[in-house]
C-alpha cells in the first residue's frame, strides 16, 4: 500500500514539476539561451525568476524537512552524503554547463519536452542518456 | 512586470514538486539523478513513475491553457547531439543538474551545490554570450 502511494507521489511530483517547466518558459531552449546569452542585445531575465521561485518554496519545504524524523513515507531521508569539492564535481558541472549553453537543454527540458514530440527533442534526449551511460560505464571508473 | 509571473509561478511549482518529494518520499527531485537511477535500473518504480508525469506536464498545461508550451530549438543535429553527450557526461560527473544542485542544493546551503551550480552557470553563460556573438 505504501509503495503505491510512493508511486503516485512520484506521478504527481514529476507532474507538477513538468507543468512548471511549462508555465515558467523553462522548458524552451530559446528562453534558456535568452537568459544565457547576455549580450545578445534583448537579454530576457525570466529564468533568474524560475530559480527565484523555487527556491522560495524549496527553502521552507527544506527548513521543515530538517525537524522531520523521517519522510511521511519511508524510514529515512535519503540525502546526498558528499560534501568534498572535488575535480569530478567541478569539471562535470563545466561539461554540464557548457552543454546547457550550446543547446539550452538542461535535462529536466529535455525530458519534459520529449512528449510534444519534436525530432531535435529526441536527438538531445538520445545524445544526453548515451553520455550518462558512457559516464557511469565507463568513465565513472577512472574518476572516481 | 506582468511577464514575470509566469516564470515565477512556475519556478514556484518545480519548488513544491521538489518539496513534495523531499517530504514524503524522502528523494531530492535531481532529474539527471532520477534519469541516471533509472538507466542503472535503481528504484525503476518511482523514478519510472516521475518521468511519466515529467512528460504529462506539458500536456497538463495544454489542457489548463488550449495550446502546448513553446519549444524552440535552434541548434542543428551535429550541435544537439554534441551538447547532449555534454550534459549527458557532465551532469553524472558533477553529480547533479539545475534542480538537484540549483534548486534542492542550494535550498539546502549544500557547498558542493554552491560551486556546482555556480560552475555551470558561468560556463553556461559564457558558452552562450560566445555562440549568440558567433552566429
Amino acid at each position: 500500500m505504501r509503495t503505491a502511494f510512493r508511486l503516485l507521489v512520484a506521478l504527481a511530483a514529476g507532474t507538477i514539476f513538468g507543468f512548471g517547466l511549462s508555465l515558467s518558459g523553462m522548458v524552451d531552449p530559446a528562453r534558456v539561451i535568452g537568459f544565457l546569452d547576455v549580450a545578445s542585445g534583448h537579454w530576457d531575465p525570466s529564468l533568474a525568476f524560475v530559480l527565484g521561485g523555487a527556491l522560495l518554496v524549496a527553502l521552507p519545504g527544506v527548513a521543515i524537512q530538517r525537524r522531520l524524523a523521517r519522510p511521511a513515507l519511508d524510514e529515512r531521508f535519503h540525502l546526498p552524503a558528499a560534501t568534498a569539492i572535488d575535480p569530478p564535481l567541478l569539471l562535470g558541472s563545466a561539461i554540464f554547463g557548457a552543454g546547457w549553453g550550446l543547446a539550452g537543454f538542461c535535462p529536466g527540458p529535455a525530458v519534459a519536452s520529449l512528449s510534444i514530440g519534436l525530432v531535435s527533442s529526441f536527438i538531445f534526449a538520445a545524445a544526453m542518456v548515451a553520455g550518462m551511460m558512457l559516464h557511469d560505464r565507463l568513465l565513472a571508473r577512472h574518476f572516481r | 512586470m506582468m511577464s514575470y509571473w509566469p516564470p515565477l509561478l512556475g519556478g514556484m511549482l518545480i519548488g513544491l514538486s521538489a518539496v513534495l518529494l523531499l517530504l514524503v518520499n524522502g528523494r531530492i527531485a535531481g532529474i539527471s539523478g532520477i534519469v541516471g537511477r533509472l538507466l542503472g535500473g535503481h528504484q525503476i518504480g518511482p523514478n519510472a513513475m516521475f518521468v511519466a508525469g515529467l512528460l504529462l506536464g506539458p500536456w497538463l498545461y495544454a489542457v489548463m491553457t488550449g495550446h502546448l508550451p513553446p519549444v524552440t530549438i535552434a541548434a542543428t543535429p551535429m550541435l544537439l547531439i554534441f551538447a547532449g553527450l555534454l550534459v549527458g557526461i557532465g551532469t553524472r560527473m558533477g553529480s547533479g543538474c539545475t534542480s538537484g544542485h540549483g534548486i534542492l542544493g542550494l535550498a539546502r546551503f549544500s557547498k558542493r551545490s554552491m560551486a556546482a551550480t555556480s560552475i555551470f552557470l558561468v560556463t553556461g553563460i559564457t558558452v552562450a554570450t560566445f555562440m549568440g556573438a558567433w552566429r
